[in-house]
């Protein structure tokens, strides 16, 4: 048997080696460009560039494969690897795991809510010294994002549009408009500020997105609102650092780059719907990208990484020129589903249709017998769910196009318990007042909420006007954190935790004064006004279903983003509007005039010093006067000798 | 009349001591305050850069075997011996290479080494004896009947730094040492070109100052297909699976790094930093569609198409996110079930039987079949393990390459032997790293002088306190390298120099260099006029008027004379 094996081996060792044996002996001979080498183009040359204009630089050789590095490879082989097999049994388990779906939800306002989220998880330490990284499923560039960086959690958001709660309800995962990055760091960071510096820069190129514009002047570290959603208890903010950009523009090539951090791409799965020229033309978008690491099993032994990919849109049909009321992925996509990602675990498609027990208000075909029911934002709601990974879920036509018909356009929508917003009160360039409300909707439960405020320093907020109300009555803020504004260093911080009394409006307002920029410091369009980021309102509201705290239990994806600690309640997250705001702003013309007039002013004078210091004056004969003068003109053409 | 007079006399005085306040006070004030901060920048050191001479040094031992020399020509052995040989590359730069050749007679502990049965053994035996240091080599000379070398091999090189040369019959009968010596030379000679530098390979790694004229388009090949020096390089295994609905694929990436590459790269590991990754990607289409080859039975790959390949998939790569070094980019792709099997083809329709390319300063692909796998009922997903050492192999000679190990054939007579398991000889070592300290020196020169020409013809740049801190600890380390190439400190030699690049190349793109550099002037002028205008033409005016009135009056004077 032994010798049986020997001569195996040997056979395949001679095998191998006399493939290897046989070099190649070709070498390319693409001549180079003229400045490189300085070569003169031939023929070829010239036929070969205008073909390829783009790599005419590269130059493509066969690989000689040298027997000695083979035979060296070759004697190896014995030891460490396997000859290449079918192995269908042996096949190592994969450490990572990868998940997609998409729920969709009709609206009462008659939009539909996209929600896409895609999950992948890795069992993997990024933060062991000198580790050789391999990536299967994980995007490479967040990896070394996460290990060179020091990475704890890191959640980045691009929204356009506003999330509108009192039409639209609960998201599954909040955004405010424009671009959110809040990170954790490792304990182990030595200068956060620098490594924060370092990681925006970083993350703008990966997003193509304009990152790069975070700094200190908008970067603050939250003492209490911005909790790490993954395992862990810190409590040290200061390896926090949360920054919002109210004013980027979320567009194509965000969305490109996003994609591509997909195992799948926009290849297969339910990622060939996201289509650009469709998904920019809703009323909502947000896509986000959230990295925590997770624990695997429910007593958490062990831990793993989370990548969420979540996007988020709301389509108006009503807008876009439909007549009917129906829809279908086709008429929102412009493409339908044919194949589930083939390295997806689990790949599915949830319709809620909670509204909808027996039918009455909407039809939706084709119709399917699988239902399941999740607890989301303190509800719980009933959906249809389509399998991708099965063959039946895309019927005999082997596409699936989902399409729902409205029947009627009634149903009250369930008033979200706790909602917000805030403007600009005042008048004049010169002061202002910021106001922020907050709607507690429940009908007899109190409870607490977190309010952070993040604003520039050339709104200097008097810190002295703060008052809360609730009711007509003065309400105490049981915490408050103040961090007082730096010109051009840091934004004021506040936050602040109230209790809002049942079925209130609770009304924060402060008084800010607008400063004077320098003219250096004006974007450019300064008259369209200056953002101030959403206030953050962050709170654990009562529920009236009972929440599920284990948090590795199998749920759909959209269930179970934030952790959940008590049955009673659950975590909500609530941006307001971003406010635009007016600065006195100069004309910009206005240096250049400054400094002729100051020129012309200081000449005017330092002439008429001048001429006092050097001229020399002397007394002259004056003038006769005018009427004398006239009088001597007459007098001349009478004949008569002048006065 | 009199009164008039002083009254002159006193405007006159008044308007000179306001030119005078305006000359003494204000024009200082003036260019003090818009003058833009330059700092010292070592301008006659840089200026003596521009001219390189370039001394590069190696010891060389001869080692006299018994046998090989007569007891009394023993004797006369000389101690050391220098040769010295001067290039002048252009009309900046000279090069001049000396081998001190050190001369003495086995040990006796080096004649039981010698007496080992094989070349092999008794190059690990020497090494065992005593480590030469990097940068110097060691030439046995053993006589004719040793059994070591086969019989038509001459010279033998190891895997260290040590030679074997055998000396022939009529070499030695009958001939003073002077001869044997003069006879031996161009033998050792040889081998110094292959073990140590030869002016090619320096020439070669001149090329960022000296625009390198090539005799061929081999060499060009040869010289263009390395990777400019770095201080460190980032490698990326990607296997590219376009189609995993019918492929699963299982590489053990972790494994064959482990044993193929991280031996290479800790043997580098003086010259550069390396670090390593993989990924694997999914749907990634190649940029052409093969094309079915009937004679063949299977889908060809064009090499004039090759070009064409990478673009698409290079989109997909990604870039570092975590460093600038460049990128070594290693590809394998395994076609998808339409397109299998894939063969490269070359210019001369032949098959290249690695069925890999490689392309200059990006890195490598390599096509892997699968479709030994389909059977008649097979059940797709087909899962395969990819054969690691197959892949490596063709990896490893390609990061070879690409790292500017050069494999040169060696010539007639002389035996190379197989480097180790390490996939790099001590000797490939110190050539690469006499190349890359001269290339780091030549690069380092290069930024260095052109920073300092254009700081000097652009006299609106800041050049802050770092920056010319930057420059002259570059132009020390760049004269701290080129003193120790001098004096054969090969290992000495590369450090500066890699701190010399680094230095120079943080001075040459500091971003502060930028700032001011865009002011124009006629928006300087447009605010300087309109103060400098009324107050300088009332000045000037009355400067003249009194020119005018002294001339004037020293006319009259003279006219009173006469």
């Amino acid at each position: 048997m032994a010798a049986h094996r020997c001569s195996w081996w040997s056979w395949l060792l001679i095998l191998f080696s006399l493939s290897v044996f046989v070099v190649a002996d070709i070498h390319e001979t693409t001549p180079v460009n003229d400045h490189h080498g300085g070569v003169d183009h031939n023929a070829q040359t010239a036929e070969q560039t205008a073909d390829q204009p783009a790599v005419e630089e590269r130059r493509w050789e066969a690989t000689e494969v040298k027997e000695a590095a083979t035979v060296d490879a070759a004697a190896d082989i014995q030891g460490t690897s396997a000859p290449e097999t079918v192995v269908p049994s042996s096949v190592p388990q994969p450490k990572d795991d990868f998940q997609e779906e998409l729920v969709i939800r009709p609206l009462h306002s008659g939009d539909i809510y996209a929600s896409f989220q895609f999950r992948t998880l890795w069992d993997t330490d990024f933060m062991r010294e000198n580790k050789v990284s391999h990536y299967r499923l994980f995007p490479k560039s967040l990896g070394q994002v996460i290990s060179k960086f020091s990475v704890r959690e890191l959640h980045i958001s691009f929204t356009q549009g506003y999330w509108r709660t009192m039409q639209w309800g609960q998201p599954f995962i909040p955004s405010p408009p424009g671009a959110e990055l809040w990170v954790w760091f490792q304990d182990s960071v030595t200068d956060v500020d620098a490594t924060w510096k370092e990681l925006t820069n970083v993350l703008s190129g990966i997003f193509c997105a304009s990152l790069n514009f975070i700094d200190s002047t908008n970067t603050v570290q939250p003492s209490a609102s911005f909790k790490p959603l993954g395992i862990g208890n810190v409590t040290d903010h200061s390896f926090v650092r949360y920054a919002t950009l109210p004013r980027e523009i979320v567009c194509t090539e965000n969305l490109t780059p996003w994609k591509k951090l997909l195992p799948c791409g926009s290849k297969a799965g339910l990622a060939v719907l996201l289509k650009s020229e469709k998904l920019f033309h809703s009323s909502f978008h947000s896509q986000a990208v959230h990295i925590r690491s997770v624990c695997q099993d429910w007593q958490c032994k062990t831990t793993s990484w989370e990548l969420r990919q979540t996007l988020n849109s709301v389509f108006d049909l009503h807008n876009s020129g439909q007549t009917k009321r129906e829809w279908s992925l086709f008429k929102m996509f412009s493409r339908t589903l044919t194949e589930a990602c083939p390295l997806a675990s689990s790949s599915k498609l949830y319709i809620d249709i909670t509204d909808n027990p027996q039918g009455e208000q909407f039809e939706l075909s084709p119709a399917t017998s699988l239902l399941s029911q999740a607890v989301v934002l303190g509800d719980r709601r009933t959906f249809s769910v389509y399998d991708l990974t099965q063959e039946t879920t895309f019927g005999s036509v082997r596409s699936l196009n989902l399409l729902i018909r409205w029947k009627s356009n009634e149903g009250e929508m369930l008033r979200p318990l706790l909602h917000a917003e805030r403007y600009v009160a005042g008048y004049g360039l010169q002061t202002g007042e910021i106001h922020t409300l907050m709607y507690n909707n429940h009908p007899y439960r109190s409870f607490p909420v977190l309010l952070l405020d993040s604003v520039p320093w050339y709104l200097r907020l008097y810190i002295h006007t703060l008052s809360v109300t609730s009711k007509g009555k003065d309400n105490k803020p049981s915490y408050i954190h103040y961090e007082p504004s730096k010109d051009r260093v840091k934004p004021h911080l506040l936050e602040m935790l109230i209790q809002l009394p049942p079925n209130s409006v609770t009304e924060v307002t402060v008084q800010f004064e607008r400063a004077l920029l320098k003219w250096t410091e004006y974007p450019p369009d300064p008259n369209h006004g200056f953002y101030v980021g959403s206030s953050v309102i962050s709170s654990l509201v009562p529920s009236t279903v009972a929440m599920h705290t284990n948090s590795t239990q199998e749920r759909p994806l959209f269930s179970s983003f934030f952790p959940c600690k008590e049955e009673s309640s659950y975590f909500v997250r609530i941006y307001t509007e971003p406010l635009l705001v007016n600065l006195p702003t100069p004309d910009f013309s206005m240096p250049y005039n400054v400094i002729c007039l100051t020129c012309t002013v200081v000449a005017v004078g330092y002439g008429s010093l001048y001429n006092l210091l050097t001229r020399s004056f002397q007394i002259e004969e004056p003038n006769p006067g005018l009427a004398k003068r006239i009088a001597n003109v007459i007098r001349r053409m009478r004949g008569v000798p002048p006065l | 009349m009199a009164v008039m007079q002083v009254d002159r006399r006193r405007g006159q005085l008044a308007a000179l001591s306001i030119a005078a306040v305006v000359i003494i006070v204000g024009v200082p004030l003036w260019w003090r305050t818009t003058e833009t901060y330059r700092a010292w920048l070592p301008v006659s050191q840089i200026k003596d850069l521009a001219k390189l001479q370039l001394h590069l040094s190696a010891d060389v031992e001869v080692v006299f075997a018994r046998g090989t020399v007569t007891p009394e020509q023993q004797k006369k052995v000389p101690l050391t011996q220098t040769q010295d040989e001067e290039h002048t590359v252009d009309e900046d730069t000279t090069l001049r290479y000396r081998y001190e050749t050190k001369y003495r007679t086995a040990t006796i502990m080096e004649e039981d080494a010698l007496k080992k049965p094989t070349a092999a053994e008794a190059d690990l035996s020497l090494h065992m004896l005593s480590e030469s240091p990097c940068g110097s080599l060691v030439v046995y000379v053993i006589p004719e009947s040793s059994s070591l070398l086969p019989e038509d091999v001459n010279v033998y090189i190891g895997q260290r730094r040590t030679a074997l040369v055998r000396i022939s019959a009529q070499m030695r009968v009958g001939k003073t040492l002077e001869q044997l010596l003069a006879q031996l030379e161009p033998q050792i000679k040889q081998v110094l070109q292959v073990m140590s530098f030869s002016h090619t390979d320096i020439t070669v790694a001149l090329s960022d100052r000296v625009r390198f004229r090539p005799g061929n388009k081999e060499s060009i090949a040869d010289s263009m297909r390395a990777f400019k020096s770095s201080p460190g390089y980032e490698i990326t295994f990607s296997l590219l699976n376009p189609d995993p609905k019918s492929h699963q694929l299982h590489w053990d990436i972790e494994g064959a790094v482990q044993t193929y590459i991280q031996p290479l790269l800790t043997k580098l590991s003086p010259l550069a930093n390396f670090s390593m990754d993989s990924q694997t990607l999914y749907y990634t289409m190649l940029g052409v569609t093969p094309r079915f080859d009937s004679s063949f039975e299977a889908y060809t790959l064009n090499a004039d198409s090759l070009a064409h390949v990478i673009n698409p998939v290079e989109a997909r790569l990604g870039s570092n996110a975590a460093s600038s070094n460049p990128v070594l980019n290693f590809l394998l792709y395994v076609p998808d079930i339409r397109h299998s099997p894939l063969y490269i083809h070359d210019h001369r329709k032949q098959e290249v039987p690695s069925n890999a390319f490689h392309s200059p300063r990006w890195g490598g692909i390599m096509v892997y079949n699968v479709n030994g796998f389909y059977g008649s009922e097979t059940e797709f997903p087909v899962h395969v393990n990819i054969n690691m050492a197959k892949v490596m192999g063709v990896f490893l000679a390609q990061l070879r390459l690409l790292l500017g190990v050069q494999s040169l054939s060696p010539p007639p007579g002389f035996l190379v032997a197989p480097c180790g398991s390490a996939g790099l000889a001590d000797w490939e070592l110190d050539r690469l790293m006499w190349s890359r300290s001269v290339e780091n020196i030549a690069t380092a020169t290069t930024t260095i002088t052109s920073l300092a020409q254009l700081l000097d013809q652009i006299g609106n740049i800041v050049i802050n306190d770092n920056i010319a801190q930057q420059v002259s600890s570059a132009v020390t380390s760049l004269q701290l390298a080129m003193a120790e190439l001098e004096v054969g400190n090969l290992g000495f030699a590369l450090q500066y120099s890699k701190e010399a690049i680094l230095a120079s190349e943080k001075a040459f793109f500091d971003p502060s260099l930028l700032h001011l550099l865009y002011f124009p002037d006629d928006q300087k002028f447009a605010i300087y006029i309109p103060l400098f205008l009324p107050m300088c033409v009332p000045i000037l005016l009355s400067m003249l008027k009194i020119v005018s009135e002294a001339r004037q009056r020293r006319r009259e004077k003279q006219a009173k004379k006469e």
